[in-house]
């Protein structure tokens, strides 16, 4: 076993500074009874001097442009959950460690994520993609792992031996255990896990409870520890909220490319692909604006959501500023992984897609298609508009046009020569677009060859079609 | 000649201005012998913009292409048409080969739309052919044009009136097409390596387009009087 630990030291922070790339003097507070109390700080706010502690008011003193906001411990939970299903794209047992950490199981992903670091590595660039800062310590045993974390040990201990060296350097206030054992413990000069695990196990468990040992012996592996594994819910929805309003939608697009890895991780943990997703813009007092995405085939590529992101919101009025995002993906459906070519990158089909997905952000959807031949006498009748890429029966006529006049044109030239026919065509009359007609390939002066025909019920010459 | 200049002389990173450009020329064959013979690399230019000039309309233009059409339509990819002047009639389009189910038809409302489109599908490499009927061409984007073909290592062909042979252009290739008694003559105003002064005449209904019955010339001719 091998557990990584992550914790995010400044998530109360995060879940609104993420969602905009400047960064304002910005600070998160919690009420302790009458006092409004900062506990955390940007940097842009500590360089005026605020720091974690103060008062809101001390703070807004010292920096008057500072953007100050309650901490909301339920958006904390809910990114914590958000990284859990971005984490489920590298191990499916993915743990929530409250109130701000996750735990990874991978010892039997590494193979396939070509090894600790290079895994270490990819965790560390996505969660920078997603604006989180974080802590990162793997161990053998996922309570020893999560000490390190939280002693912001950045170590890698492969060794079941050698944790009892190694947490033994850790201060005893990291323990998970009430206040009064904790004071007791210093009291009893154990400042560290090494002084605990010194002193007699049996007086240890009669004066401090059988908790203490119980925490120790999991922190070491001498004792099973299980952990319960994130579920993915049936329904990817996470809202963003922004810290002060904005107006653009391009601007919109920083912070939802902050939620698309969470996605991906979802929809890899679930092994499925996203055809629709919207991303609903909220705004105070008016109903919120919701962007649709739809793509011609499941995907959970985030550089394609965030093309087609960006091309849709390109084209998007707000009608109001918006202080809340959210990304909904309701048609989920499962996605089989691709075999990759070992020598080829073998992406055209994908690339097909994404044009054609592109084409229709920015031309509309009707005006982008497939033509497919459709069985009826009729000329105008024997085609088809489709969706593009469809599979379409052929159904030669090599006596056709390769033009055709979406109306058929009375003849207005001086002179035709009829090269060949008459094909006649008669059908129709079960529709009321009766049509009785005789073919003629026909040449004009200048050498173009028209289709024409002698509508046998007027007797009105017209053109149908140009063979060019 | 000396052996030893010979043989340097073979070298493909050299191109002597006698010959055609054939090194390093990927081209799709166009189905007809006569003009595959006068162009570099034997074949319409992959990776390359062409722009074909015509007087009107229903001169073969089309026919021209569908063989090299149909071939490239093997492909898993786009054959992508960009504001057709018509409607690209499908019957006709599977009686020539053309496999329909790689048929993308785009028809962007405004010209800035059109163009855009036509770089895209160029550039993305995700078709094998692209054809566009856009309006007024200048230098910049008929550049972008032929970098997205580049790029995307896609066939592009750009269908122009025959008032434009005179203008500067960054396509590869450049033909213009005029009907003749005896088929269409392909004039080609620029190619990659020497010019050739002469047009190519082309018997489009013998050598084109699959036909299913004989050539139409066997049937008598009829005059009209239009209305």
């Amino acid at each position: 076993m091998l557990w990584i630990a992550l914790r995010f030291p400044v998530l109360p922070l995060e879940i609104f500074s993420r969602s905009i790339a400047a960064s304002d003097p910005f600070v998160v507070f919690e009420k302790h009874g009458n006092r409004t109390q900062v506990i955390a700080c940007n940097a842009a706010a500590a360089a005026s001097g605020v720091q974690p502690g103060m008062a809101v008011s001390a703070a807004q003193a010292l920096e008057a442009g500072l953007i100050a906001r309650a901490r909301d411990l339920s958006a904390e939970q809910e990114s914590l959950s958000g990284i859990a299903a971005w984490a489920g794209r590298f191990t499916p047992s993915v743990s929530i460690q409250p109130p701000d950490g996750l735990l990874l199981e991978v010892a039997s992903c590494l193979r396939l994520h070509r090894g600790l670091d290079n895994l270490l590595r990819m965790i560390r660039s996505g969660l920078d993609e997603m604006g989180y800062a974080s802590t990162i310590a793997c161990a053998p045993t996922p309570h020893g792992a999560w000490l390190l974390a939280l002693a912001q040990a950045e170590v890698i201990v492969h060794e079941a031996a050698q944790m009892e060296r190694i947490l033994g350097k850790l201060p005893v206030r990291l323990l998970d255990q009430p206040p009064q054992v904790l004071s007791g413990l210093e009291m009893v000069g154990a400042h560290t896990v090494r002084d605990c695990l010194r002193l007699p196990r049996s007086g240890l468990a009669r004066r401090f409870g059988a908790g203490l040992l119980d925490e120790l012996g999991r922190a070491l592996g001498s004792l099973p520890d299980a952990r319960e594994f994130f579920v993915p819910p049936p329904e990817f929805e996470r809202r963003l909220e922004l810290p002060a309003p904005v107006h653009e939608a391009e601007a919109l697009l920083f912070a939802a490319r902050r939620l698309l890895p969470e996605l991906e991780g979802y929809l890899s943990l679930r092994q499925a692909g996203v055809q629709e997703f919207e991303l609903v813009c909220r705004h105070e007092r008016m109903p919120a604006t919701v962007v649709k995405l739809g793509f011609v085939k499941p995907t959970r590529s985030v550089g394609r959501m965030q093309l087609l992101l960006r091309e849709t919101l390109a084209k998007t009025r707000l009608t109001a500023p918006v202080h809340t995002i959210a990304l909904h993906a309701r048609l989920i459906l499962p996605l089989d992984a691709a075999n990759t070519d070992l020598f080829q990158e073998g992406e055209d089909a994908e690339d097909g897609t994404l044009l054609l997905e592109r084409l229709r952000i920015r031309l509309g959807k009707e005006a982008v298609f497939g033509l497919a031949p459709h069985a009826d006498h009729r000329p105008e009748c024997a085609w088809r508009r489709c969706e593009a890429g469809g599979a379409v029966e052929p159904l030669p006529n090599a006596r056709r046009p390769a033009w055709l006049l979406p109306r058929p044109v009375p003849c207005r030239e001086g002179r035709l020569v009829l090269k060949s026919g008459p094909e006649r065509i008669e059908s129709g009359w079960w529709d009321g677009r009766d049509a009785v007609r005789d073919y003629y390939v026909a040449q004009d002066g200048s050498g173009s060859r028209l289709w024409v025909y002698c509508d046998r019920v007027s007797g009105e010459w017209y053109v149908h079609g140009l063979f060019a | 000649m000396s052996a030893a200049l010979d043989a340097v002389l073979q070298h493909p990173g050299i191109w002597r201005g006698d010959r055609l450009a054939e090194a390093g020329m990927d081209a799709l064959p166009t189905g007809y012998p006569e003009l595959d013979a006068q162009l570099p690399g034997g074949g319409w230019p992959r990776g390359a913009l062409t722009e074909i000039l015509l007087e009107r309309e229903g001169i073969g233009e089309l026919r021209l292409l569908l063989p090299a059409l149909a071939r490239a339509s093997e492909q898993d990819k786009w054959l992508t048409w960009v504001s057709p002047p018509h409607l690209p009639y499908a019957p006709a389009l599977s009686a020539a080969g053309v496999k329909l189910e790689h048929l993308l038809v785009a028809q962007p409302k405004a010209e800035a739309d059109a163009w855009w489109t036509a770089e895209q599908a160029l550039r993305s490499g995700a078709c094998s052919a692209v054809l566009a009927w856009l309006k007024a061409p200048d230098e910049r984007r008929m550049r972008r044009l032929q970098l997205g073909a580049e790029t995307g290592h896609a066939m592009g062909v750009l269908f122009r009136h025959a008032s434009a042979a005179e203008e500067r252009s960054p396509a590869a290739l450049r033909l213009r097409l005029e009907a003749g008694a005896e088929g269409l003559a392909v004039h080609i105003l620029k190619r990659r390596g020497g010019h050739l002064d002469r047009p190519v005449l082309l018997d489009l209904n013998r050598t084109g387009v699959r036909r299913a019955r004989p050539p139409l010339s066997v049937v008598p001719q009829k005059t009209l009087e239009a209305a």
